[in-house]
């Protein structure tokens, strides 16, 4: 699984990719997670507002921080879909 | 209309909160509310305590208001006007989109992408750090009414002008290439239920007070020492209503800094308490929060410095004039 967390850096960015982390790991999901500050690489998704959650190349959530509990579900829905 | 006063004074300026802070001074810390040490405790207590409640009530309901309103939905519904409309439109959607600055890049991107005019996207960019409804609704608390909403109509003025000259200018040419590159790409609206919107509203509260209770209570300490310590002589040598460069210099001041709005809010306010112009303390508050070095470093990324040095020169001249205007006019306001 190919998570990437998208935004430059922000408070709110960095609260997403800890987020992301802790959940990965506590679902001991195989997920590489990347963090992508560069702005040209970061307007490769339809984008309007950081943060953004990218799970195998679909953004999932962007604008807003979601909780533990969506980051969960976005990643075993994501598992399911394999 | 008694009762909108009342309301105005309780819930806005807290009148029962002033009262109970003097109280707590007098009887409790024993000390006199009028002297310098007292006094200076009085107003920091009571202004950090009644900016923080009204800080959270205020992001609450207008972040519930604002998620119905994603930039989505403001690309979406600029995309159908032309002209100053445009501007206009972009400048008061600005005031209610919900955003925090350092998204200000993908939207421009986002937003150039879909066909809007680069002047459209300016406008929104410049109302939206400057006008915002919370700050309005503090701004009444601390001073009246009719000078908020001044604040509004000359903050949207200034976003839908700068924009509008931008866009006559042509200055397209100076976006980055690589913004233009790509086409714009369908954003998918989430479908919020109310219970998503309740969540949302309160994580902004908490995302905010976590953001902005340092600027407050350095913002509120700065008052204080201007209300009780600093003595009004060096105040008004430089920012004095008759001192015909303190709008310069509070613009210029603020341009290049950075804190919140509700931290430069008790400045203002104290500021105008110890005789500065009206006009000098809101220049100052909109140089601080309009622009900031940090904002201009993330838009270099895809505007070139040419139109960055413009965009920055006519939001600082709009402010200039607006520091003016106020300064002349205020006491009509007040």
């Amino acid at each position: 699984m190919e998570i990437k967390v998208l935004g430059p850096g922000c408070a709110k960015c960095q609260q997403l990719e800890k987020t992301v982390r802790e959940v990965v790991k506590e679902l001991g999901v195989d997920a590489k997670i990347e963090d992508i500050k560069d702005i040209k690489k970061i307007m490769e998704y339809p984008i309007l507002t950081t943060p953004g959650l990218v799970i195998n190349e679909k953004l999932v959530v962007s604008g807003r921080v979601p909780s533990k509990a969506e980051v969960t579900t976005f990643i075993t829905t994501a598992l399911t879909k394999k | 209309m008694i009762i909108f006063e009342w309301l105005n004074d309780q819930l806005l300026r807290m009148e029962w909160l002033s009262n109970l802070v003097n109280w707590l001074v007098t009887n409790v810390f024993r000390l006199d509310v009028d002297g310098r040490v007292g006094g200076s405790i009085q107003f920091f207590i009571y202004d950090v305590v009644k900016i923080f409640i009204l800080l959270c009530i205020l992001i609450f309901v207008i972040s519930y208001i604002q998620s119905f309103f994603p930039p989505e939905r403001s690309r979406k519904i600029l995309g159908k006007f032309t002209g100053i409309w445009g501007n206009l439109l972009g400048a008061l959607l600005g005031t209610i989109t919900p955003f925090c600055s350092c998204s200000s890049i993908p939207l421009f991107i986002g937003f150039t992408r879909a066909g809007l005019p680069i002047g459209v996207t300016f406008s929104f960019l410049v109302s939206s750090p400057l006008v915002d409804l919370a700050s309005v609704l503090l701004l009444a608390s601390i001073f009246n009414w009719p000078i908020a909403l001044a604040y509004v109509v000359v903050g949207v003025l200034l976003a839908v002008v700068a924009g509008t000259i931008i866009s006559k200018l042509k200055l397209e040419k100076y976006v980055e290439p690589f913004v233009l590159n790509n086409s714009m790409m369908e954003v998918e609206q989430e479908k919020l239920t109310r219970r998503d919107r309740v969540n949302f509203a309160r994580n902004q509260v908490l995302d905010i007070v976590k953001r902005v209770w340092l600027y407050i209570l350095v913002g509120v300490g700065i008052g204080a020492a201007i209300h009780n310590w600093i003595p009004q002589s060096i105040i008004t040598a430089v920012l004095g209503q008759d001192k015909w460069y303190s709008v310069l210099v509070a613009t210029i001041v603020g341009v290049p800094m950075y804190a919140d709005i509700f931290g430069t809010l008790p400045i203002a306010e104290a500021l105008v308490l110890k005789g500065v112009g009206l006009g000098t303390a809101l220049s100052f508050m909109m140089a601080v929060t309009a622009l900031s070095l940090p904002s201009m470093v993330m838009l270099k990324q895809v505007i070139k410095m040419k139109l960055l040095v413009i965009f920055v020169g006519l939001v600082t001249v709009g402010i200039i004039l607006i520091g003016y205007l106020f300064n002349v006019f205020g006491h009509l306001l007040f």
